[in-house]
């Protein structure tokens, strides 16, 4: 769309500012895990701004880099929606993703799994999470994460900060 | 560290004088004229309704979902993802100033919403409507 020019300016510097702001208040967050002794949780700004619209953006180290690999050359069909990318932005993410999977091989004849909640790891961590909490009208699907980790939106997952929906 | 702030609130006095603009009408401005601009290619075209944009946000187009869906009847509101639950701030701009600031942002989500909603592109007329009748929102 062509833009008002000047106004294309102000606003990439408004962007550049609060980005700087952003990677600053990051850094001080960093800081904060380390002392706390958590592992630093691996982030991309567009993976976090893509992924983390419709849903969390769910952890990269839970699918193997073959899953992920599936999953970037359809986003056009993403579970029954169209959450796809422009090429370059596709491409920045699926790198990120692939660098920071988790490192368990697939089984090699299967088809990657594209959801974590199929994946064995998950059905076995979550063996004790009742039957009516998965009915529950305000978990609804096993991909609905934040119904239970209360800060999976920060990458979160600690058993401190779950609290199950009754 | 302490470079880093100086030089932090050196950019802020700067751009302070920036960031106050009164951004958003403009914008809308030049994203009407853009969809007017396009829709006046295909014949027939008048100009923009905000009833046929309520109607069609409001209508389920061959598909599951509808505009409103995920966005409510009433887009002042906030609104959630009618399959993952995940709260979708208002989409009125009038009363979330961020709505329809980013071309990029706006095409993007008219693509993936038009196809999950109509299996087709928007066409400018459609986006048009949508965008005169969201703009009564919140007056
Ligand atoms: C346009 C909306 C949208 C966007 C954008 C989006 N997703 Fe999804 N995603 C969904 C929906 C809808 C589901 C299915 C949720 C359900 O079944 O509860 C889903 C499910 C998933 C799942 C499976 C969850 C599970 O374990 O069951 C993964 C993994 C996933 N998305 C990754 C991504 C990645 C990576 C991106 C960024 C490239 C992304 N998503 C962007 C809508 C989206
Ligand atoms: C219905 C509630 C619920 C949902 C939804 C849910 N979880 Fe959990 N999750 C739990 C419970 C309860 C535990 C603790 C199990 C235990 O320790 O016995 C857990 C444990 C975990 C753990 C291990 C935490 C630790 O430190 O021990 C991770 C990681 C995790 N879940 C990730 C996820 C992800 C990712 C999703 C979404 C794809 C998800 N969970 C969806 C309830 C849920
Ligand atoms: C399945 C859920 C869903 C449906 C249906 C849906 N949307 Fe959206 N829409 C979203 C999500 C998620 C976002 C991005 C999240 C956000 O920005 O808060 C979004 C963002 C948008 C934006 C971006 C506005 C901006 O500048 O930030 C527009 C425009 C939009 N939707 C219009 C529509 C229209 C028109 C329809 C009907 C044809 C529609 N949506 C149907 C989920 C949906």
């Amino acid at each position: 769309m062509p833009f008002d020019n000047r106004n294309t300016l102000r606003m990439s510097a408004v962007i550049i500012l609060l980005g700087g702001m952003m990677s600053v208040a990051q850094a001080d967050d960093d800081h904060e895990h380390h002392e706390g002794g958590r592992r630093a949780v691996a982030t991309n700004a567009a993976w976090q701004e893509e992924c983390g619209s419709c849903h969390v953006a769910f952890p990269p180290r839970l699918l193997p880099a073959e899953s992920w690999r599936e999953m970037m050359s359809g986003l056009d069909k993403h579970f029954g929606t169209d959450a796809s990318l422009e090429p370059a932005v596709a491409q920045e993410i699926a790198a990120f993703l692939e660098q920071n999977a988790g490192k368990r091989k697939p089984d090699p004849v299967a088809k990657p799994l594209l959801r974590i909640s199929e994946t064995r790891w998950f059905i076995r961590e979550h063996d004790e999470v009742p039957q009516r909490v998965w009915k529950n009208p305000l978990v609804k699907s096993p991909a609905n994460c934040a119904a239970c980790h209360t800060l999976a939106e920060s990458g979160d997952y600690r058993e401190r900060n779950i609290r199950m929906p009754k | 560290m302490s470079r880093i702030n100086t030089l932090l609130v050196l950019l802020l006095v700067v751009m302070s004088g920036l960031a106050v603009q009164p951004a958003c009408a403009e914008t809308f401005g030049q994203f009407m004229a853009e969809f007017a601009r396009s829709a006046k290619s295909s014949p027939g075209f008048q100009s923009f309704s905000a009833a046929n944009g309520e109607q069609f946000f409001k209508s389920t187009h061959g598909n599951e979902w509808s505009c409103a869906s995920c966005h409510t009847e009433d887009p002042a509101n906030s609104g959630k993802h009618a399959k993952t639950s995940k709260v979708i701030k208002p989409l009125a701009p009038l009363v979330n100033p961020e709505r329809f600031t980013d071309p990029t942002k706006v095409e993007k989500w008219f693509k993936r919403n038009c196809n999950d909603v109509l299996a087709r592109a928007c066409t400018p007329q459609e986006k048009g409507d949508v965008l005169t009748y969201l703009l009564t929102i919140g007056k």
